[in-house]
């Protein structure tokens, strides 16, 4: 049996349903990363040792073992103690914590390498650590790793395919499930192959207007 | 009723990085409206020194006083934030490489601590950074970043945003030394202004002749203590002590 792109019409409303989804969760995930690594970056700088100690843990566990295994934890593990997560929710909460773990190293780095000059200015004119930090070093840290950030989000776009595994629509999940329906793999694969690529330069393409914007103001 | 002398004083001061001892047994008075010009070799502690003053280096011993409230009082950690934010607000201080907040365009360089610490509106925020920026000739670029600026442009753009805060006291740190020379005048005009306003200032410098031109008084600082204070002519002319005077005659031909 040879290639016959021609069935794909027929399935192209469950593959752009589930482009939809891909994007849904690829966007949710990516805010949730976002801001959780610049919380989760101040929180390992500068937390106090009670908070911080419990949080390498937590950072270890989401680290150190498969995003996968994550998933399941959140989806399924969770159910038995009383927290039944929508297969959705579980998603964007096991994609963007895992991704914010990853941003949080970024963004630790960049504080800590932005000018001493700039805390003594802030505090210069008055301003308490806390208000410093979030005023002026947190944000020329985040500007700092914009592009590797970048990356992790692009990271993240094709591991979104694992959410599959708990049952989300996603775009692999509906490849598979036109497959299962047409029995043909390797066009729908190639389909949703060609679909990553399209969302994954649309990503790059939304990380350049952003790098342009802050090209001045840094 | 407010006393016109002793505006400032540091009192006995000292400070040491772990063994090495930076400032010893430093003394100085400012009254209100004077200018005090810092010089002396490069590591005799000038900056230590200025930096003591808003407490950015704290020191080991001694105090500091500004308008009769001691700024590095001695208060439980949570009291002392408090007390030195407080503080630092009426202490301006420019530093020798401007450290302008990069991410913010000049107005928001000058009016973010306004807007925070004394909670302006937007429309007063906007006055605020009109008029100081105008005054360093700055308005122009109001809406500029510090990346589109020249050094002696972010120079006035900060020293604009120190005089946001409406300071008692300003600390110049060789706010000059980092520009290109044909830059210089720019921001010693500006700093000319201020003296004319009767600011207080305390200026760290290496330019002898601005120094003179502007100052009170001129302290002579070597290896930590002050070797020698006096009216500029009489530091700048006709030191008494043999180390001012190398140091001035080492620092002309340096100039040359
Ligand atoms: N944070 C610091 N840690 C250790 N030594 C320092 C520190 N800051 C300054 N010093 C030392 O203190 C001395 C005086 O420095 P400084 O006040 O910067 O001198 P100046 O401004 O007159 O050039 C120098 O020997 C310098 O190396
Ligand atoms: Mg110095």
């Amino acid at each position: 049996m040879g290639l016959d792109f021609t069935v794909i019409p027929k399935y192209i409303d469950i593959i752009l349903l589930g482009c939809l989804w891909t994007i849904a969760i690829t966007v949710a995930a990516a805010l949730l990363s976002f801001f959780g690594g610049i919380f989760f970056a101040v929180i390992a700088l500068y937390a106090p040792a009670v908070i911080r100690l419990p949080f390498r843990l937590f950072e270890w566990i989401f680290m150190g073992t498969p995003l996968l295994l994550q998933l399941f934890l959140i989806y399924f593990g969770l159910v038995q103690i009383g927290v039944d997560l929508p297969a959705f929710v579980a998603g964007v909460i096991g994609l963007g914590l895992h991704f914010a773990v990853y941003n949080s190293e970024l963004i630790q780095t960049a504080i800590l390498s932005v000018d001493k000059g700039q805390m003594e200015a802030a505090r210069t004119v008055g301003l308490s650590r806390g208000q410093a930090l979030r005023k002026v070093i947190v944000p020329q840290a985040v500007r700092a790793v914009i592009p590797p950030i970048g990356n992790n989000m692009i990271a993240l776009l094709k591991d979104s395919a694992l959410v599959s595994v708990i049952g989300v629509s996603e775009l692999t999940l509906s490849a598979q499930r036109a497959i299962g329906a047409s029995y043909r793999p390797f066009e729908f694969y190639i389909l949703a192959a060609a679909f990553y690529y399209v969302i994954n330069l649309g990503m790059e393409w939304v990380q350049r207007k952003i790098e342009r914007r802050i090209a001045l103001s840094r | 009723m407010t006393d016109h002398s002793n505006f400032v004083q540091v009192r006995h001061a000292q400070k040491s990085f772990g063994t090495l001892e930076v400032l010893k047994d430093i003394s100085l008075t400012v009254e209100r409206g004077q200018i005090v010009a810092i010089i002396g070799p490069s590591g005799s502690g000038k900056s230590t020194l200025l930096r003591a003053i808003n407490d950015l280096d704290p020191l080991t011993r001694g105090e500091v006083w500004l308008d009769g409230v001691q700024v590095n009082k001695s208060l439980p950690f949570r009291q002392y934030e408090k007390h030195i934010n407080e503080m630092r607000q009426k202490i301006g201080m420019v530093f020798q490489h401007f450290n302008l907040f990069p991410h913010m365009t000049a107005r928001e360089n000058v009016t973010m601590a306004p807007k925070m610490l004394k909670g302006l509106s937007n429309q007063q925020a906007d006055a605020l950074a009109n008029e100081q920026l105008d005054k360093v000739g700055m308005l122009e670029r109001i809406d500029y970043y510090p990346s589109q600026l020249s050094g002696g442009q972010k120079q006035r753009v900060a020293i604009a945003r120190a005089l946001a805060m409406e300071p008692k006291l300003m600390l110049f740190d060789e706010a000059t030394s980092a520009l290109d020379p044909e830059l210089v005048d720019e921001v010693n005009q500006v700093m000319k202004k201020l003296a004319e306003e009767h600011m207080t200032m305390i200026i760290v410098t290496h330019e002898m002749d601005f120094a003179a031109s502007v100052c009170d008084r001129v302290l002579f600082m070597d290896q930590g203590v002050v070797v020698e204070e006096g009216p500029p002519e009489v530091v700048f002319k006709n030191p008494e002590k043999d180390r001012t005077r190398a140091f001035l005659r080492k620092h002309l031909e340096g100039a040359k």
